[in-house]
Parts: C-alpha cells; structure tokens; sequence
C-alpha cells in the first residue's frame, strides 16, 4: 500500500502501535520527546498485580517495535499536526516536516505535580516522596530516607491529584490504589520489620486480580489501611511526617508520625497532548485528556479524520488496557486506509 | 395673572416633599444617640459646616467624584443635578427681579414663562432668556444620556446598569417628562408670543407655523406640572430620595459620625443616599467574572430600603471592599453590609406602600438569649514567654513554604520568638465576624488575647490578613501587631536580615484584607523590590484585585471562585513575570490553582535569599508598648 | 422473643421512614453542594475545632443526611468557620456554608431554641 503512519509518542501505546502497523506493512514514523522510548515503563519496577519485572514488558515492546518499517526518532516532539488534502503535516520543534497519511497520538499522561499540593509538603520535607520516586527506590534498591537509614513506619497517601475539584481533576485515575498495594507489598519485602499505613477515600480493586492482591496486602504482609483523606502533613524537628488525618470508621481525628510518606500521584493529560491539543484542533473533554468520538464504539476515533488514539492520552489506562487500545487503533488506521482505497 | 389651576399637582408634590423631608429628618434626628446628636450639632454649627458646603456642591452638584472615575456617566449626574439646580436658581431671580411682585410662591419661578409670556423683549431680558435656555439645554443632554443609558448602558461607559423596581420606573418615566415637557410648554408659549431664545424661541416659531400653539402649550404646562407633582409624591419610594437626603448624610458625616454596627440613623440615611449610580457594580468581580448581578452594594441598599429579606444579599459578597472604596457618595458599604448580616434572617413581612413611606425599623434581637459558650472545649491556654509572637493563622497551615519561610527568617534574625500556633491554634474570630456571629468570636478573641498577653511579648507576627485585621481592629493585647511583610520590612531597614537580591521578575497581588482592608499597601512593595525585580500592574494599590478565595462570602460556588482567580490571574500575569507574589495563604493557594506561573508568598522570595552572612543581632530594645503605656 | 437472649432495641436503628430531613432539605436547596460529600473526612481531619473536641464535619453531614439531628443540634455551634474544611473538601462542598445553614434551619425548624 505504501501508507505512511506517524505515531506521536513511544511509550507503551505508541510502540505497540508501531509494531502492529509495521506487521501490516505500513511505514511508520514514531516520534518520542524523550531520548529514548519506553515511556512510563522505563520508571517503574514491577508491574502489578502479578508483580512482573516491567523490563520484561518493555524488552517485548522494544522487540515489537524494532522493524526496519519503523524509523523511530527520540528528541523530537510534535509542535503543529496540519491537514493538507488527505494527509497532514507534522512540524517538529527541530521544524522538520514529516508527511503522513494517518496519526496515531499516543501522546500519554504525566504524572499528577505532587508540589502542587502544597499541604502534603512534597518540594518541602525531605521525607515526603512520590510513587514514582518510591519506583526509583525499588529500582536502586536501597530504601533510605534522609538520615541515611531504613524508614520504620510509612506513610501512603492514596487519591493525590485524583478525585480532587481543587487541583481541577475530577476523575478518579483509578490506577493508584492498586499502585499503592504493590508498593506496599514491596515496602515489606525490603523492610520486613516495617509498618505501612494506607490512607484512602475509596479502595477501587476494579483490575483483574487487583482484589487478591488488596487481600494479599493485608493477609500476608499485614500493611494496615485507614480510611480517611490526609489533610495535611507536617515536619517535626527529627525530620519526621506528621499526618493529619480523620479516621473516619472510628470517626476520630488521627495523628501519627511517619518516616517516609508516599503520595499516590495521579495521571494527567500530558504536556505534550495539551500542547498537540491546542495546535491542532484535536479536541479533549473536561479531564483535558483527549475526547474520543464515541465513548462505546469510537474510543480510538477523533475529531480529525485520520487521527486516531491510542492508551493514556483519553483517559487512566493500565498497561493491559493500553496495548490492547493501542491494537484496536491499529485496527481503526487499517479500515481507514482500506476505505480510503475504496 | 397670578393663579392658574395648573401649577396644583406641582405644589401638591413640592409641599409634600418638603414636609416629609423636614419629619423625616427630625425623626433621624431624634434617634441618633447623645453623643452622636452633639456632633451633630457643633458640626453644624462650626467649622465642618463650611466644609459640608463645600462637599454639597462639589459632590451633590457637580458630582466630582463621579466625574473622575467615569466621565460621561459624571456628566450625565452633573447635567442633571447641577443644571436643575441652576434652573431653580436662575427661574427664583428672574421671577424676582421680573415679576411684578417679589417673594414669589416657588410655582411662579417654576413656571415663570407661562405667567410672564411677553418675557423676552428687551436686551436683558433677551440675554437672561438665552442663559434659560441654555441651562435647559445642558439638562435635556444629560437626559439624553440617562435615558440612552436605560436601553444601553455602555453609553455612559459602564458594564451595567442598575434594575429598576415599578415605583422607581414610574418616577424615572415622571423624571424624564419634566424638562422635555417644560421644553414643548415654553418653546409653544415663545411661538405665540414671539420670545424666548435659541431654544425655546427657535422651537417655539417653528412649532407655531403648523400647529395651534395657543391650545397645545396650555397642555404642555399641565403636564409639566403633573410630571414635577408625580415626581415629588413618588419621590421617598425610589432611588430619587438620595437628593435631598445625600445633604443631610454630608453634614452628619463632616461632623464625624461612624456607622456603627447597627441599624441606626446614620446607617439608614446611608442607605437613602444611594443614587444606584451602579459604579460599585462596575467594581464588583462578581459581577465582572462571575456573572453574580443581583447583590452588589447597590442592590443590597435598595433592599433594605424596600424591607426585603437582604440575608442572602449581604452574605453573597467577597468584602473585598473594592465598591466601598469608589463609592462617589462615600457610603460605608461594607460597615452597612455587616450590619445586614449580624442582624441575621428577616422576618419577611409584608410591605405596603405606607411602610414605603414611614418605614419602621426592623430591630431584630440584637440582644440574644445567653447562651452557653460555644467554645467552652477550649483546652487550659498554653503560653512561654517571648519577645515577638508568630501567630501563623488557620490557612497557613496548609501553605506549610509559607510558615517555614516564617521559621527561618525569624531564626535569621535570631528573634526570640514563639510560635503559638505550631501545633494548630485557635482560630482568630475574623472568619466568624464575617459570618455576622460576632459573640461567638469574642470568646475565641477572648482566648487568644490571654495567650499573647500572657507571653509578654511586644510584637505579634501574622502570615494572614484575615488574622491581621481582626488583632489589630478587635484585640486588645498590648503588642504590637505586624503582619510579616510589615515585619520582614523592618528587618531589613534596621540591618537584621541581609538578603541577596534575585534578579526574577515579581508582580504582586495585594491581599484585599491586607490592603483595603488594614491599608497595608506600602511595606510588601518595599520588600519585594529589595529582594526582586518588581513589576508595577495598575492593581498594585487601592485598585488591587480580590483573588475570589475570600472568606468574606459565604455563599458562592467554587465554580464562581474559580472564575474569578482565572481572570486575576490572567491580569496579573499579562506581563509574564517568573512569580506571581501574594502576602496571604489563602491568596496563594486560589491564585496557584489557577495559573500555571509560579505563585509565592513574599516571606517565602525572602527566605530563599536570605544572605549566608548575617550581622549577630544588635541589641537595641525595642519599646514595649506596655512599658510605653506605663510611661505616658 | 425474649427465650433467644436478644431483642432489637428500638432506639438503636436509623429510623429513616420517621425522622425529620428537613433539616437536610433545607441546605441541599440552598446549597447543592451539600450532595456531593463522600465522607472522606479530610474535613475533619485538619479541623481547628476538632483537635480539641468531638467535632466531626463529616459526622455531622452523615447524620443529618440521615435525619439524625441530636448531635448535629448541639454541636454545631463548636465550628469556628476558619474555613480550612472548605480548602481541602476535594468534592467542592461549600463547607462553611453548610454549616452556616444548617445553624440557620435549626433555629427555623425548632421550636426550641438553638
């Protein structure tokens, strides 16, 4: 057929895009503003539920994706995506210009700022940490916290960035309790004698084998959960966290001190979709992640003919959930083109 | 002739004004307290009545203030105001020195062409006829405007214009008649008899080539007079009252008389001193970002003159102060609008145009039953002995950058300072103030006040506005009360705290509780552009913009608030500084949610340039103001 | 009944069919966002009140959602309206509102004062 396919972004979605299109020969393009492609799954350690090396999962993708079909260009992002006849333009911030018959955004999500919410003290203790630091952690393999030793009692903060009108995110990212289990159970694993606290609004084990692992966490690593949104965190002198927080089934104000607190931040549209958004036409919904045309039968569809999404760039995705919808774009590119023939 | 059926309806209107306006003003008068009546009296009586002379002209007449904030709107008030009065003026003469009598009945100045139609022959006469006209030409341009202004108010310049209720519209509609009526009645009586001037005259000889002057004109002098009668009669049940009784609130206010904070003389002859001029609508974010435009000051006056139920009304609004500060009448808005709300719920009674004219003041239970404390879980007060207190303040809590910005200048400085609220403190009482419940705040004010009383200390720093005002209007603590940009000032100007100087960008967004509200305008400028490269916005002083967190109003949605923070910040922002600098934790978390600019509070930009090289602590004893008390 | 040990106690049950919502009616009219509470305390959790004593916004919300309006009665008027709750209400509830209103409609519906 001779089609040329850009895929904009080379995380997970964008590289099973590739790969799937490149098997039903088309050329593609893939784009990623990173120096290297992965995404997400270059940070984390393992994956839940089953806790599998994410290195395994991204060694698959780079497999798939790696194709003479493919010509993947890292340090590049998408500054203008403009439609000429029946192809677009697509102009780099190095201002080259690439030609394609059809897009696939796969543009992602970032992580929730956590520094934004100020009252957790993230930017501000030392002791107060990310998700995604935590993965750092898990992969350097020392948990330390800023005195040089393990941490006794930790802290998870569940719900930071997600279902919260005041930082504008409704919507729930629905990944992040499941996050804040497997971390837990890791946490137990380096540090036996430790105890984890979870603080959450909601358990949402809405995944395929989430609720066992919920189950796991407290039947065998006895991580202890508390239901109650954390208000605000505060330091003391010996460099301690200390919560606030209502125990709402004992409807009693609770504060404890904690070594290292772990915020569960959220998913977000991402920098580069926001940006791609605005130049392009593409519309987004109130989530700001980007509206697919039917939320049933057209998840992958856009408002501009010929550009489709794939993975967290509509909305939260696991990594399940974001290769099988970046195959169904896949699917969605091919019946264009071959309608486009007819 | 000396009588003519006609001018009954207009003396009708003028004696019964002028009646009511006597009565009324005595039963204001007798209700002030004693105090408040000796004022009066020596105000009247001495030198602030000169002065209230010269506020009725400037102000009643010309409408100065008006006119510098909106010209067009201001000439409009001027036109009219300034031009009938001349008008009454001028005619009041001209019957003099013309008729044949002197010390005329008012209805010979008023109608002065229709007793005197010959009027006009001689050149005196001719140029005393041109000066009429020409008054009357100055109000019928202002009318043109008022009128222009109803169907379309960005002719005067202005966003919006106020709503009008029936009585009001009856009285507008007899308004306006008044002096296209007089036109038509002199211009047709000049056509018959050949006088009058540019106006008048032209209109009148016109008019006459083709219609029957004679019969017409006598028409138009009854209507004029009617329109004048309907006016007066109607004239306590609308907005309209605010030109006689604006006099009486300009010599109340010269001779030093305050709100208070309750419903008293002072506080209702206020209320009747609105003219809706619609300025404060104008300067309402509310009614610019929010679409909120049912409850600015003017509005909230309206109805309490109307007896409405104003709850809602007084408790939908940020107490930015930002209408109170352009009121061109000068009425204590905010003063007034917390009396609303400490009055609480009122009881809806049914009103009656009877009511409308002699209003009984509602006087709600000011008086409550004693009830128990409602803060009687209090824990024993903790205290410790210190030189200067740092009271963070409830929100600061939640903006932990700004109290650790706190923690390290204080210890730069080497203050010996306590922290009282380290562990979470005990609210100030503002918020509760504000919410009109203030025998609750007294109690925490009460509590408080024994902690810092009981520290010693000489000076009290606060993070927060809101706590700032209400230490520094309703404590009585014998220290000195800064809020930390005040103090951080201080610092710097007597060498306590070195700073390096960061060569970013800063704009800064004044905290209306700070500014407006305590007149702290000048010491966060100060700070900030020592430390930073300070970006001048045209809201830096009394101008400055309300950030739409306020506790002030309890009623609007976050959606509302949002809206508000999104246009202020876009404002504030326009000149892409790197920080967006406020000097209130409330403001900043608003502000920072709404802009992707770096927001920070000033203590904040100054600890992170605090110099490594501090000067050890010079040890000059700042006078205790108790001490100082204790001197004097 | 008595033979297996147990009864219901009457009292102990929400009596949702008999108890007086009006209370509740009166602020979810007035101030919808009343509605959207999730009960996840992060309200009570930072509340200057309740550091010191029983005072739980979160309670409060629950019970009067439930006609349960004893506690609520007397203990509103523990809140100092600082308005912390309302910064951190992640569901938007107009916090001091509903407290504000509530007072309000205790003092219409009751017979007795507040």
């Amino acid at each position: 057929m001779g089609k040329h396919v850009v895929v904009i972004g080379a995380g997970v979605a964008g590289m099973e895009a590739a790969g799937r299109l490149s098997r039903n020969g088309l050329e593609v393009t893939l784009l990623e503003k990173e120096s290297v492609a992965g995404g997400h799954i270059n940070d984390w350690f393992r994956l839940f539920p089953d806790r599998r090396d994410s290195n395994e999962v991204r060694e698959y993708l780079i497999n798939l994706s790696s194709d003479p079909k493919i010509q993947l260009k890292t340090g590049a992002s998408v500054d203008k995506l403009t439609r000429h006849g029946s192809s677009y333009l697509l102009t780099t911030d190095a201002g080259e210009n690439i030609n394609a018959d059809a897009v696939v955004v796969a543009t992602g999500f970032s992580l929730f700022r956590s520094s934004r919410k100020e009252e957790y003290g993230y930017g501000i203790y030392e002791n107060v940490i990310s998700s995604a630091d935590l993965e750092k952690l898990f992969i350097s393999g020392e948990i330390v916290i800023s005195s040089g030793k393990a941490p006794q009692r930790i802290g998870i903060v569940h719900c930071v960035g997600s279902r919260d009108e005041k930082v504008g995110n409704l919507y729930c990212s629905k990944l992040c309790c499941v996050t804040a289990v497997k971390q837990a159970i890791e946490i137990k694993e380096h540090l036996p004698d430790s105890e984890v606290f979870c603080f959450y609004m909601d358990m949402r084990m809405g995944g395929a084998l989430y609720e066992e692992l919920y189950r796991e966490a407290q039947e065998k690593w006895g991580v202890n959960f508390i239901r109650g949104k954390v208000s605000e965190a505060s330091e003391t002198i010996d460099g301690k966290i200390v919560v606030k927080v209502e125990d709402t089934l004992a409807g009693r104000p609770l504060k404890m001190d904690i070594d290292m607190l772990v915020l569960m931040a959220g998913m977000e549209m991402s920098e580069g979709g926001s940006k791609l958004a605005a130049t392009s036409g593409l519309k987004t919904g109130e989530n700001r992640f980007f509206a697919s045309a039917d939320h049933h039968f057209g998840s992958n569809i856009s408002n501009l003919e010929g550009v489709f999404f794939a993975g967290t760039c509509i909305a939260p995705m696991n990594v399940t959930e974001t290769i099988s919808h970046a195959r169904a774009a896949v699917t969605e590119v091919m019946e264009y083109f071959s309608n486009n023939n007819r | 002739m000396h009588f003519d059926p006609f001018v009954i309806p207009f003396n009708i209107g003028l004696y019964f004004i002028l009646i009511y306006t006597v009565v009324r003003c005595i039963t204001w008068f007798r209700d002030l307290s004693r105090p408040d009546k000796l004022r009066l009296q020596r105000g009247f009586f001495g030198r602030a009545f000169g002065q209230s002379l010269k506020e009725i002209f400037m102000e009643s007449l010309l409408h100065r203030r008006i006119l510098k904030t909106n010209l067009r709107l201001g000439y409009m008030h001027m036109s009219l105001a300034f031009g009938w009065f001349l008008l009454i003026l001028f005619g009041t003469i001209e019957a003099d020195i013309f008729s044949q009598s002197h010390l005329n009945a008012p209805y010979k100045a008023i109608f002065f062409k229709f007793f005197n139609p010959t009027h006009g022959q001689t050149e005196f006469e001719r140029a005393y006829s041109f000066m009429m006209d020409f008054i009357l030409a100055f109000i019928l341009s202002g009318l043109l405007l008022a009128v222009l202004k109803r169907f379309s108010s960005r002719v005067v310049g202005m966003k919006k214009t106020t709503r009008l209720k029936l009585t009001d519209k009856i009285a507008l509609t007899s308004l306006w008649m008044i002096f296209p009526s007089r036109l038509l009645a002199e211009s047709f009586t000049s056509g018959v008899y050949g006088t009058g001037s540019f106006l008048t005259g032209t209109l009148g000889s016109w008019l006459n080539t083709f219609l029957p002057s004679d019969h017409l004109a006598y028409v138009f002098w009854w209507l004029y007079s009617i329109s004048l009668g309907t006016f007066f009669i109607l004239l306590p049940l609308t907005r309209y009252m605010h030109i006689p009784i604006e006099l009486f609130l300009i010599f109340m206010r010269n001779s030093g008389i305050k709100t208070g904070d309750k419903t008293g003389t002072f506080s209702e002859v206020q209320t009747y001193s609105c003219s809706s001029c619609g300025i404060c609508i104008d300067k309402c974010q509310l009614s610019s970002s929010a679409g909120i435009n049912s409850v600015q000051s003017s509005y909230l006056m309206k109805a309490i003159r109307n007896d409405d139920d104003v709850f809602n009304i007084a408790h939908n609004c940020l107490m930015c102060g930002r209408c109170d500060q352009s009121c061109p009448v000068g009425i204590e808005l905010m003063p007034i609008r917390m009396i609303q709300r400490r009055e609480g719920e009122g009881n809806g009674d049914m009103r009656t145009i009877w009511r409308g004219y002699f209003r009984e003041r509602q006087n709600p239970a000011l008086v409550r039953v004693p009830e128990e404390p409602s803060f009687g879980y209090l824990p024993e007060k903790k205290f410790r002995q210190a030189d200067v207190l740092y009271f963070a303040g409830c929100m600061t809590h939640l903006t932990p950058l700004i109290k650790n910005a706190m923690v390290k200048i204080f210890t730069a400085a080497k203050e010996n300072f306590y922290f009282v609220d380290e562990d979470g403190g005990v609210c100030c009482g503002r918020p509760l103030m504000l919410a009109g419940q203030d025998r609750e705040a007294r109690e925490l004010i009460n509590y408080n006040s024994e902690i810092i009383w009981k520290s010693g200390a000489h000076t009290l720093v606060t993070s927060c506005p809101i706590c700032y005002k209400i230490f520094k209007e309703s404590y009585h603590i014998g220290a000195e009360v800064l809020h930390h940009t005040q103090y951080i000032k201080r610092l710097i100007d007597d060498g306590s705290l070195r700073l390096n100087y960061s060569h970013r960008k800063v704009v800064y967004h004044n905290p209306c509780e700070l500014g407006r509200g305590s007149g702290v305008y000048n010491e966060p400028l100060d700070v900030l552009s020592f430390v930073a490269e300070l970006q001048n916005t045209q809201f830096d002083g009394p101008n400055s913009l309300c950030c739409g967190g306020s506790l002030g109003n309890i009623k609007i949605d976050t959606v509302s608030r949002n809206k508000i923070a999104a246009d202020v910040t876009a404002e504030l922002t326009a000149c892409n500084p790197d920080v967006l600098a406020t000097a209130c934790p409330l403001c900043k978390r608003t502000l920072a949610n709404a802009t992707d600019c770096q927001v920070a509070d000033i203590a904040e930009i100054v600890a992170g340039e605090i110099s490594l090289i501090q000067r050890k602590k010079s040890r000059i004893s700042v006078l205790n103001i108790r001490e100082l008390a204790e001197i004097s | 009944m008595d033979k297996f040990g147990f009864t219901i106690s009457k009292g102990r049950q929400i009596n949702y069919d008999q108890n007086d919502r009006r209370i509740y009616n009166y602020i979810i009219e007035n101030e919808p966002s009343f509605r959207n509470c999730i009960a996840c305390g992060g309200c009570s959790g930072s509340c200057s009140a309740g550091n010191f004593t029983r005072f739980s916004l979160r309670e409060l919300n629950i019970l009067i959602n439930r006609g349960e309006n004893d506690l609520p009665r007397t203990n509103l008027k523990k809140c100092m309206l600082c308005g912390k709750c309302t910064l951190i209400c992640p569901r938007g509830v107009n916090t001091r509102n509903v407290v504000f209103l509530a007072k309000q409609a205790f003092k219409r519906f009751d017979s007795y004062a507040f």
